[in-house]
């Protein structure tokens, strides 16, 4: 294999000036993580509010969330992705697409990628919930309702908070995806973990070692999150379920 | 300012994503087929009691599950043919573009089979496996003819569902520049100047296929009333 | 004078190895014979240098010389019936490509420098280009000074990102530079409104320009920030292979037929929509072909 390994290019200075490519790693793996982080509070919070809707008895309502997951969940993320990013603001409102345009193209680049992991996620996140409701006994909701609490109520105070504990496994797989997911941002131009590997195999033309070193930082990260979300299914499991204690 | 939507390329450019569809499919059911059966193999391992067996199934699995697909198939694209060639003596600079998207892609998804075949078979009562130890059947009879055959009924929607991610996954084969579904009609949209309508192509066909395939989803789980 | 001494110490390995090789083809020429086939890197969508028409044949200036390179490959290894094998690559795959031996031979729009030299070698030169701007007619913007403070758009991995980053922080811009994947993508962060120029090569830029939805509304403007060398990329360090794909290129520019070629693919209708890049042979290009050289210029 003809081929010159040359490891310490990640300390020589980048093209940039201001920084080695390692910096350059480090930088792009802040986006990363800022991106899928705030991408799956997104997810959640969307996520469970679809799940809710899922599963209320109104046709209207379960049916309308239904549409939401076939949706986001039937096309690739990469043509998600494209859409927002260059599809739909040419479809607004002229004033509006003008203003998403003129802002910082950093800034654009992370909203869209954003905004698109945030609903792609959101309809993974909405079928675990569902199933994570379903899974109750009948009887819970019964019960909350006999008990004169509204629907609304016996979400709040009696099936979620024992199915949100039940979802946190499944979940733990859909969290690690949206790290996964997030290199897809390269494609707009967000300089992001993969982006900048791309990059680093362009500037320096060692394109083993930056491969390498991207994969790397993958795995730490997966590695990281599956510990952190280990101690969380710790926390909240339930006693008497299986996988709890 | 509007876009001016200009559809003209779609037409002429046919046969290409046929083509490319066809490539997509290829790796799509080569993907499932092997998938299945390597990710049977190593749920099995990973449920041994061969500490040698379960080690290597569960590293195996953590190590693609932690990768994204996208550097898996760069990989496989750029990395391993070359270490092929040296250790087995392929003809160097055979083509292999194809043939090593569909095995980064098998070997990349049975790490995700295993997960939920082990879950199914997981999901047979402990019961049945005493029961047919009780009756004299081997460990080998056990698992093939009482605990697999109950697992993957539990399985079939999951299994499927996976195979429709795995569909919509296919289309980051582009890095490795190969013609698949997406893949040609990204090339016509940028060879022609129509980026936004071949691309709102694509998803639309992507969405009518991957629908249809998850109203059968439903309709198995329905028949299986589950 | 290190340099020179190089040049004559390559030369003299080249002179020393050529009795031997008539008898007995090395590298990359054994490679060929030995399996009677060759196999060629080529672009997709690098209107007009290496691309699909749409019957999906690959087609372009950059092909059509690549075509005339192999040619002289049968010629010297006496194998009439060379097979040709073609694979598409991309801007991120093709110097790995080249290294690990998927293809022999890569011509298309790959610029020419030292850094590359690195991992692969370079044929003489087959085309040259400018850096410079697209922009919209009547923007204003005329050249790089009018972009202090706006968006420009260029896409990643181009020398022309390097320049465009270089000059914004030397120059104290303030430009906010969108890095688009690939020439399409860029040209429709332009065309969307979203940045006010996009720097590139300026043939590329003829080719953006001759696909779009009102090719009148664009115009290509600025002092050429850099020139580059396009160059057909090979195995690195095999002199053998590279002379006579050398010898060939040269024989096409020195015999006129390389202008032909390039009003063919420049200066005319091409497939697969009758586009006219409009684009006249440059002062460098007129130059290259009276003298074919291997030089890069970075």
């Amino acid at each position: 294999m003809t081929y010159a390994w040359h490891w310490e290019v990640f300390l020589q200075p980048a093209a940039s000036g201001d920084s080695t490519y390692l910096g350059w790693m480090l930088a792009g793996l802040r986006i990363t993580l800022a991106l899928s982080l705030s991408a799956w509070v997104m997810a959640l919070v969307l996520g469970a509010l679809m799940g809710v809707l899922r599963t209320v008895p109104s046709r209207l309502w379960s049916g309308l969330a239904a549409a939401y997951v076939e949706l986001f969940r039937n096309v690739p993320l990469l043509v998600q992705l494209f859409i927002w990013y260059f599809v739909l603001p040419e479809l607004l409102p002229a004033a509006w697409g003008d203003a998403y345009k003129q802002m910082d193209p950093f800034a654009q680049q992370f909203v869209a990628a954003l905004v698109c992991l945030g609903f792609f996620t959101s309809a993974r996140v909405c079928e675990q919930v569902r199933s994570g409701i379903n899974s109750l006994p009948p009887g819970q909701r019964n019960a909350g309702l006999a008990l004169g609490l509204t629907l609304p109520q016996t979400y709040r105070y009696v099936m979620l908070p024992m199915a949100l504990r039940l979802v946190v496994p499944p979940l733990t797989s859909e969290f690690l995806n949206v790290f996964k997911n997030s290199a897809v941002a390269s494609t707009i131009g967000l300089l992001e973990l993969a982006a900048q590997g791309r990059q680093l195999v362009d500037y320096t033309a060692q394109p083993y070692e930056s491969f390498i070193a991207v994969t790397v930082f993958y795995m730490l990260i997966n590695v990281v999150v599956m510990a952190a979300m280990h101690r969380v299914e710790q926390k909240v499991r339930v006693p008497g379920y299986i996988g709890g204690k | 300012m509007g876009y001016d939507f200009d559809w003209s390329s779609i037409p002429g450019a046919l046969p290409f994503l046929w083509d490319g569809m066809k490539v997509t499919l290829e790796i799509t059911l080569t993907a499932i087929a092997v998938g299945i059966v390597w990710g049977t193999l190593l749920a099995m391992m990973r449920l041994s009691a061969v500490p040698v067996l379960s080690w290597f199934a569960a590293g195996y699995i953590n190590l693609f599950r932690s990768i994204p697909l996208l550097m898996v198939l760069l990989w496989f694209f750029l990395i391993v043919p070359r270490l092929l060639e040296g250790l087995l003596g392929f003809a160097p600079g055979s083509d292999m573009r194809l043939s090593s998207a569909m095995v980064g892609f098998a070997l990349f998804e049975s790490a995700y089979y295993a997960e939920i075949i082990r879950a199914g078979i997981q999901s047979v009562p402990k019961g049945q496996v005493a029961a047919a130890f009780a009756l004299g059947m081997s460990y080998s009879e056990a698992m093939r003819l009482v605990v697999l055959p109950q697992a993957f009924r539990n399985m079939v929607p999951l299994l499927l569902t996976q195979a429709i991610i795995l569909f919509q996954d296919t289309s980051l084969v582009y890095v490795s520049a190969l013609a698949d579904f997406f893949g040609a009609a990204y090339k016509v949209g940028d060879r022609d100047g129509r980026l936004v309508e071949l691309l709102l192509f694509a998803g639309a066909v992507y969405f009518i296929i991957c629908y249809s395939a998850s109203l059968l989803v439903r309709y198995f789980r329905k028949r299986m009333g589950a | 004078m290190i340099r020179r001494a190089a040049v004559i110490f390559s030369f003299a390995l080249t002179t020393l190895a050529l009795p031997a090789l008539a008898q007995q083809p090395t590298g990359t020429l054994k490679k060929i014979k030995d399996s009677g086939s060759i196999t060629l890197g080529h672009r997709e969508s690098s209107i007009p240098f290496s691309y699909y028409d749409d019957k999906q044949q690959v087609i372009g200036y950059s092909q059509e010389i690549m075509l005339k390179a192999v040619a002289a490959i049968k010629t010297e290894l006496k194998l009439p019936a060379l097979q040709i094998k073609l694979v598409p690559v991309t801007s991120q795959n093709r110097i790995p490509l080249i290294q690990n031996g998927t293809i022999d031979i890569e011509c298309g729009s790959t610029t020419n420098n030292t850094e590359r030299q690195k991992q692969v070698s370079f044929s003489n030169t087959i085309f040259i280009i400018g850096t410079r701007l697209l922009a919209k007619t009547g923007s204003g913007i005329k050249d790089f000074a009018d972009l202090a403070g706006k968006n420009v758009v260029t896409t990643a991995g181009t020398t022309s990102e390097r320049l465009l980053r270089k000059m914004n922080e030397e120059k104290k811009l303030g430009m906010s530079i969108i890095s688009a994947k690939d020439h399409g993508e860029a040209f429709l962060t332009l065309e969307t409104g979203r940045a006010v120029a996009f720097m590139m090569d300026d043939a590329l830029l003829y080719g953006e320009l001759a696909k779009a939805k009102k090719p009148g509304d664009w115009a290509v403007v600025g002092t050429p920030q850099s020139r580059e060398a396009y160059g057909c990329m090979l195995p690195k360090d095999d002199a053998a292979f590279k002379k006579v794909v050398d010898g060939a290129i040269a024989k096409v520019m020195s015999s006129g037929e390389a202008e032909k070629i390039y009003a063919k693919w420049f200066m005319s209708a091409i497939p697969p929509k009758g586009l006219n890049l409009n684009f006249p042979l440059s002062d460098d290009m007129k130059a290259l072909y009276k003298n074919p050289n291997d030089k890069a210029f970075e």
